[in-house]
């Protein structure tokens, strides 16, 4: 448990995380109730809608520095660039997430919640494992670390910081397929003006058995 | 200068318009191009949809990537501002605490009302949904058949530009020839369905909807609307000609500035503004329609938003086309000595008989369109086909347990990514934990655009127990009394919703789909509250007495023969299709009596 070698199996993975998970049980009330109120206004029934919106333009953004290096460390992990499109970090999915988190709406507050336990979890779980902050760790450590919380149907210990991971992705992955990046990696060609719109291509036809 | 502010109005209208919506903005439309003095009153403000819809903006250029808030029900991007079912200092109540007896108010304060953010889908109402007593022994027969309405649809889809296909099916009835426009090509999952829904008795044809797919005929719609009215008929050529045909991109919901999809301050206030016929009054919440000693209608009393001053605009005709349960509440609002139960309300029946369509979804993830090759299929920015309801021969003695039936809309296809775009990917991919890295990219590509589903909107026939009436104490931020909703559904609209239910169901599995959920058993579970659809109408029913309705054949009030409805409030029921069409095709022909009644000094 003490040697940071990044071999570990799964198993053994999955054990350390149990064990994290009960220390971080301890002090799970303490952390919740230090959140800052969020005090903002929203943007009101009558916004511009025409107007481009950066995250932190209606409301401010709330993270901290130490914890926007593990929201991108982590936005990196769950969408890194490939060999055509760049990672989530570089188009702003961390900023995204911030203003999420920090919304004066009140669905996003249990989001909030969920997040802020759930990066003090990771953190804590990183420097107790590798003695160092989350995003300093080398991939490979970053993937064992969130391994063990990637789970469809955690153990009963582990069940908040895999609703933490699962909420995590989803909103890496909408916030990235979103931009023109992702919308480009997922496939969606659309939002273009053409002078006719011609069906299907006989390709998308023949896909699925009608040509 | 026609769009005023309150201190700016003339003495005295032809017609007061209460409303600038759908109904308000065809009657203004219809009653200026022949020479009618009109003055339209809108709560919201003015509105621009040359300069203030977004188009192209995409979800990451947006607050919380466009996400519905209480601030904006239907995302950032949607065209609606001041919009809701909940708008602050505008509030209304129900009577009852269950969540099955709740109805949902939207209102949209802004000019032209709700057809800034609608789907434009166009369909005619047909003969048995206007006489539904006749055909189910349910409900009430309209006073007019479909071949009463059948020109002033005609005159309509001229009018808006409405794109479909004649499918010759019952009861869904066909345009006449030439009148509507060309229908795009469906896309790969609509032709799909098409193919394969047949199995299940599901029909898969063009759905209408008023998009225009190539420019207007403008040399001979306008002779054909306006026959012999050369000025009329100029004008309207001018703004046909100023309307551009869709560029296949853009979802309808935003609104379009290059004026390619109907939008009543587009497509009816404008050429009514460039007659000269026309003032519009922004930011005018009306409170009251006043009486003289005879009890005809003189005009209305407003609010002034901006100054909050109360303020009187004077007209020979009073016409409401405020919403459907606005109107009902103006005329609940306006009570008098001679009219203590509100005006028009002699017969009890203001408020009664409120209807909406009967909804509910499901849908599906389909595996033959896993790995679907990359391509644009924005098209008209909504859907392009639908499955109209064809069962009348089971349905005849409502053999299915409900009277009428349901259409399907669906929801299919590459639409452009929004914040969930990747929800259910762990389960779709089979795979046991949280999917990142690498094979989340593989598979979010694998599995976009997979999904589709159907939504039926079906025939809700009037009940006892859904209706509305004034609050007898809240008031809005203005001191006007609020409505207090009464809402029940029937066995009927239950056993409609367990019948969509296991029909679209069955149909999603012909096409090989694996449901997301599985049909409801409880229609309860299943079916959109009240108001959830916002096609509520009914309130001020036509009909053929007095005794049992509002107003008669022509929209018309039967105690005060001056003031009209022009909005949903006369729809004796809700068919199986969805009301704007129809509502149009109404006030059209509402304004075409109220002007011929005018002349004969009738008013």
């Amino acid at each position: 448990m003490s040697s940071p070698s990044t071999r570990i199996s799964r198993r053994e993975s999955i054990q350390w995380m149990l064990a994290a998970s009960a220390v971080l049980a301890g002090h799970d009330a303490p952390l919740t109730g230090a959140d800052p109120a969020i005090a903002a206004k929203g943007y009101g029934p009558d916004p511009s809608m025409v107007k481009i919106y950066q995250p932190g333009d209606v409301w401010p953004l709330t993270l901290d520095e130490a914890q926007r290096d593990t929201v991108r460390a982590l936005c990196d992990l769950i969408l890194p660039a490939d060999e055509t499109s760049p990672s989530a970090s570089v188009v702003g999915v961390p900023d995204f997430i911030d203003e999420w988190i920090s919304s004066p709406y009140p669905a996003q507050a249990g989001d909030r919640r969920t997040l802020l336990d759930g990066l003090k979890w990771i953190e804590d779980a990183a420097r107790q494992r590798f003695r160092k902050p989350f995003a300093e760790l080398s991939v490979a450590e970053q993937t064992q670390l969130c391994e063990g919380i990637a789970s469809l149907k955690p153990k009963p210990e582990l069940k908040k910081a895999a609703a933490f991971f699962k909420r995590f992705r989803d909103l890496t992955a909408g916030g990235y397929y979103t931009t023109p990046e992702g919308m480009k990696a997922i496939g969606y060609v659309g939002n273009v003006p053409t002078a006719t719109f011609d069906g299907p291509p006989p390709e998308a036809l023949r896909h699925v058995g009608l040509a | 200068m026609p769009v005023l502010q309150a201190d700016q109005l003339q003495d005295r209208y032809d017609v007061i318009i209460v409303g600038s919506g759908a109904g308000g903005g065809q009657t203004a439309y219809a009653l200026t191009m022949e020479g009618v003095k009109v003055l339209v009153l809108e709560a919201g403000r003015s509105f621009d949809p040359a300069t203030e819809v977004a188009m192209f903006q995409l979800p990451s250029q947006a607050p919380l990537r466009g996400e519905r808030t209480p601030d904006k029900p239907y995302g950032f991007h949607d065209c609606s501002i001041q919009s809701g079912w909940e708008i602050p200092g505008e509030p209304y109540t129900n009577a009852h605490a269950q969540p099955e007896r709740q109805f949902n108010w939207w209102r949209q304060r802004m000019m032209g009302g709700r057809t800034n953010h609608w789907g434009r889908i166009s369909l005619r109402n047909g003969p048995y949904d206007f006489k539904p007593r006749q055909r189910w022994g349910q409900g009430f027969d309209w006073p007019i058949s479909y071949d009463d309405l059948a020109p002033y649809y005609d005159k309509v889809e001229r009018l808006i530009g409405v794109f479909g296909t004649n499918e010759g099916i019952e009861n869904s009835p066909d345009s006449s020839p030439g009148v509507l426009l060309p229908a795009p090509k469906l896309r790969v999952g609509e032709l799909y369905a098409q193919k394969h829904g047949r199995k299940v008795g599901a029909r898969v044809v063009s759905i209408h909807r008023a998009v225009l797919t190539k420019p207007q005929d403008a040399d001979t719609l306008p002779a054909l609307l306006h026959p012999d009215n050369p000025g009329a008929q100029q004008l309207l050529a001018e703004h046909m000609r100023s309307r551009a045909p869709c560029f296949w991109a853009t979802d309808c919901h935003r609104g379009c500035s290059i004026r390619a999809n109907y939008d009543s301050q587009t497509v009816h206030l404008r050429p009514a503004l460039a007659t000269g016929n026309l003032d519009i009054l922004p930011n005018a919440m009306v409170s009251e329609v006043t009486i003289d000693a005879s009890g005809k209608a003189t005009g209305v009393l407003f609010i002034d938003k901006t100054t909050g001053r109360e303020g009187r605009a004077r007209g020979r005709v009073v016409v409401l086309a405020a919403g459907s349960q606005e109107s009902v509440r103006l005329l609940l609002n306006s009570k008098s000595n001679r009219f203590p139960q509100g005006l028009a309300n002699s017969s009890g029946k203001v408020g009664k008989y409120l209807t909406d369509s009967v909804s509910s979804s499901l849908s599906a993830h389909i595996p033959a369109f896993e790995g679907m090759p990359v391509h644009n299929e924005d098209g008209a920015g909504g859907p392009h086909a639908y499955v109209p309801w064809t069962r009348h021969g089971e349905n005849r003695r409502m053999g299915l347990g409900f009277p009428g039936g349901y259409h399907l809309e669906f929801t299919s296809g590459r639409q452009m990514p929004s914040l969930g775009v990747v929800s259910g990917i762990d389960t779709l991919a089979a795979s046991d934990s949280v999917l990142f890295g690498r094979r989340l990219r593989e598979e979010a590509r694998r599995f976009y655009g997979s999904r589709l589903g159907f939504g039926a909107q079906g025939t809700m026939l009037p009940n006892d127990q859904c209706y509305a009436e004034l609050d007898p104490e809240v008031k809005d931020q203005w001191g006007i009394p609020v409505l207090r909703f009464h809402w029940q559904w029937s066995d009927f609209e239950l056993n409609q919703v367990r019948n969509q239910q296991r029909h679209i169901g069955e149909l999603l599995e012909s096409l090989g789909g694996r449901l997301l959920k599985p049909p409801a058993d409880d229609p309860l579970k299943a079916i959109r509250p009240g108001g959830a659809v916002i096609h509520e109408v009914g309130g001020a029913i036509m009909g053929e007495a007095p005794e049992t309705s509002v107003t008669n054949a022509w929209s018309q009030t039967w105690d005060v023969k001056n003031l009209f409805l022009a909005d949903g409030a006369p729809f004796a029921s809700t068919a199986d299709k969805n009301p704007t069409l129809t509502l149009m095709a109404l006030a059209w022909r509402m304004a075409d009596h109220l002007m011929a009644e005018l002349k004969r000094q009738n008013l």
